[in-house]
């Protein structure tokens, strides 16, 4: 019998006047009694839309009828046929967008609880159960993966899977990308990226840390001489793109970039104990109106910041972050400053901000992307005072590559040039995620990467066959 | 992974000299680029130029001068220990190629980055003239060294306590006013004595290169901490540079950017615990 109710269960999290002082996760996840309530909402639908709205493709009403049925191992089994990173998914997808956009459930009432379903699931199976892990018999060639994100370690995961010898480059110190260095501990543990990228390991795939491709080795050297029989390119997207507004070289501007990665990588929240500093004042404007603009605001608010601003060029029905990201950020007491666009950042003798020009805009026709686009009323510029400023307007794919490997088509825009398989103007060369798209979401990231495994072995397997 | 020092040799009472085992940043190094080196777990990720490399061998040499936490651990490290993380080689060469007379101008631990770019020269064939200020007669280093890849080697000191007494840019002056004539100037140093390098150079229409080093995280273009601005655009350090046309530099900005953290930094010294020696428990 369903459960008819027509809200979600809802999630336990910390209170907000309490996380907004820690870095600690700030929702705790479901109790095994509230996943089965929870799984009991599904109404199992034959025609089964919500997988239709997931990028990799997860057999969403299978394992939510396993939950109900209290076989928390068996859902597990199934999330991973098809998703190896359940519990980042069910942490970080945009799934108001995709899988519960479509649940029918969400007609009358609140969608089935997919993201937390399914993070309550890989949760209890890192909870539980110890992997044993199953190193395939080896099919005799390898394939490079550049970059140890989202994409990069679905790809490798999958093509370790069907037997290649996998070895991914990173250049950080760290691998995880994106997951490690942007997406702040309180929304997404790094002990669990980690265990996540442990079990790639004992799985076989290999990686290389400290590795820049592009500066310590060439791609082409990675398929002339060092033996790989294909590549993967997944370098996301992490140059920082900046206002080109007045005063942007003053002290105490960021990158998003800069300011989450001094937190989230190198652990700045814990400075002096972990050596790398973060410089953050009083009253902090952050600009943007994405899942990073919110990261960085609340990461202010957590290191002390009085006020924290998001800056934000449309209004509320504009900003691009997942829905829950921006009502914790309001919850945590981040202020919303809409239709407001920066013109200069100002500062005083020694080259410290202090302030920052805008002006009020209105929305006017929808633009190319179909949004409305914002128009700057005259004479409406004045200041607002910060000592900090966050620069959270986008970002796109690092050109170390790009500008390193002749016959790689890019755009104009620096993004590699890829057919839905994946692949690029360069033979046995594949590209996916942020460095194919620009700055996207995990979950197409992960799917590109497992277009992108399935294309390289078909690929490889048809050269073998002719060989 | 950890990359194991096989020499560690003092320089001077403040500058010291790290050959390591990275073949992964030697096999591509050139003079002019840089590395990233994270000493534990809990260190930061700090830039050092690379002050000599062997393909063959895998190393890769840094010469490194106490200014803050990292480096005041790094200098207690010794020959047999280790450093958890050092990746390169990171930004562009400094181009050598078609320079016929070059003068290279060192400052203090900048003399240390002007060494391979001085013996790439020579081995190009280009005439050298190296001009390397100290502070005082402790502090000279390299002086061997540089003497072996220069044609003419002038050592100033501040104090005049060896070699000749001032600055390096009264020496530079010297040469210029002599009539030499140069097609290249090389400075590397402390930001002061980089612009005033690049006054001076710039009213006898001498092109100059100057290598930057502010404070970045990731070396690869993702943070954009090390902008400088050049001829009025935002360029990063890491990825374009770190050497520029001195004479399109925004010396003021640069400045005033350095100064930045520095209060950070203060606190790190004071109340951070050196690690090393414990060090050696995980590396």
């Amino acid at each position: 019998m369903a459960n008819m109710s027509n809200i979600k269960n809802p999630m336990p999290e910390q209170p907000a006047d309490v996380r907004n002082r820690n870095f600690s996760e700030v929702t705790l996840g479901y109790s095994p009694e509230t996943a089965i309530d929870e799984a009991q909402r599904c109404l199992n639908c034959k025609n089964r839309p919500c997988m239709n709205g997931c990028p990799v493709g997860v057999k969403i009403p299978e394992f939510i009828s396993l939950v109900a049925n209290g076989d928390f191992d068996g859902a597990y089994d199934k999330i991973t046929e098809t998703n190896s990173l359940p519990a980042i998914c069910g942490r970080v997808c945009p799934q108001e967008k995709q899988c519960e956009a479509q649940c029918v459930r969400g007609i009358k009432g609140e969608s089935v609880a997919i993201g937390r379903l399914e993070r309550f699931v890989a949760d209890y199976h890192l909870n539980h159960k110890q992997d044993v892990p199953q190193k395939r018999k080896s099919n005799g060639k390898k394939v490079a993966v550049i970059g140890s994100g989202p994409s990069g370690l679905t790809c490798a995961g999958d093509l370790s899977s069907m037997g290649y010898d996998v070895t991914i480059y990173e250049a950080f110190h760290t691998a995880g990308g994106v997951l490690m260095y942007g997406i702040p501990e309180f929304r997404l543990p790094k002990s669990i990226v980690q265990k996540e990228i442990e079990k790639l390991k004992d799985s076989g795939v290999k990686i290389e840390t400290n590795v820049i491709i592009g500066k310590s080795f060439l791609l082409d050297e990675l398929l002339d001489t060092m033996g790989y029989n294909a590549v993967y390119i997944s370098t996301g997207a992490g140059l920082p793109q900046f206002l080109g507004i007045p005063g942007e070289a003053l002290n105490g501007v960021y990158s998003a970039n800069e300011f989450l990665t001094r937190i989230n990588l190198m652990k700045g929240y814990r400075f002096p104990e972990y050596d790398t500093p973060v410089y953050c004042g009083k009253k902090v404007g952050v600009f943007g109106g994405g899942n990073v603009a919110m990261d960085a605001a609340r990461c202010a608010k957590r290191m002390g910041a009085d006020d924290v601003y998001i800056i934000y060029r449309r209004g509320m029905e504009e900003l691009p972050a997942r829905a829950e990201e921006i009502a914790h950020a309001k919850e945590e007491g981040i202020e919303f400053l809409l239709l407001k666009s920066p013109s200069e950042f100002v500062g005083d003798e020694k080259g410290n901000l202090t302030g920052v020009k805008v002006s009020d805009m209105k929305l006017g026709e929808p633009d190319a992307s179909g949004r409305r686009r914002p128009e700057i009323i005259e004479n409406s510029e004045h200041l607002i005072d910060i000592d900090t400023a966050i620069v959270a307007i986008g970002q796109s794919p690092n050109p170390l590559i790009r500008k390193t490997t002749e016959g790689l088509e890019t755009t104009n825009r620096g993004c590699i040039v890829a057919d839905e398989d994946g692949a690029t103007s360069k033979p046995f060369v594949y590209a996916g995620g942020d460095a194919v798209t620009g700055a996207a979401t995990v979950i197409l990231a992960m799917g590109a990467g497992k277009k992108a495994a399935a294309a390289i072995h078909k690929k490889l397997t048809a050269q073998g066959e002719t060989l | 992974m950890s990359y194991k020092i096989i020499e560690k040799r003092d320089l001077s009472p403040q500058i010291f000299l790290l050959k390591i085992v990275a073949p992964a940043v030697a096999h591509r190094a050139e003079p002019g680029q840089f590395i990233i080196l994270r000493t534990d777990e809990y260190g930061e990720r700090v830039p050092f130029t690379i002050a000599d490399f062997d393909r063959e061998q895998g190393t890769v040499t840094i010469i490194v001068q106490v200014a803050g936490k990292t480096t005041m651990d790094m200098q207690k490290l010794k020959s047999g220990d280790s450093v958890l993380d050092f990746a390169g080689p990171l930004g562009m060469p400094t181009p050598l190629e078609n320079i016929k007379k070059a003068v290279v101008i060192g400052g203090g631990l900048g003399t240390a980055i002007t060494y391979p770019q001085a013996k790439k020269l020579k081995s190009l064939g280009a005439e050298v003239t190296m001009i390397a200020g100290f502070k005082n007669k402790e502090s000279i280093i390299l002086s061997e060294e540089l003497a072996a890849v220069s044609d003419k080697l002038i050592i100033t000191t501040d104090d005049g306590s060896n070699g000749l007494k001032g600055f390096v840019t009264d020496r530079l002056k010297e040469e210029l006013e002599s009539g030499e004539l140069f097609d290249e100037a090389i400075a590397v140093g402390p930001l002061l004595m980089m612009k005033a390098v690049c006054d001076l150079t710039k009213q006898y229409n001498l092109p100059t290169t100057v290598s930057m080093n502010p404070v970045m995280i990731d070396g690869t273009g993702m943070c954009g901490g090390c902008r400088v601005i050049v001829d009025g655009k935002p360029m990063f350090a890491c990825v374009d540079g770190p050497d520029f046309d001195g004479h399109k530099i925004d010396w003021d900005i640069a400045l005033k950017r350095q100064n930045a953290l520095k209060s950070q930094e203060k606190r790190a010294c004071e109340e951070g615990t050196c690690r090393i020696g414990r060090s050696n428990i995980n590396g």
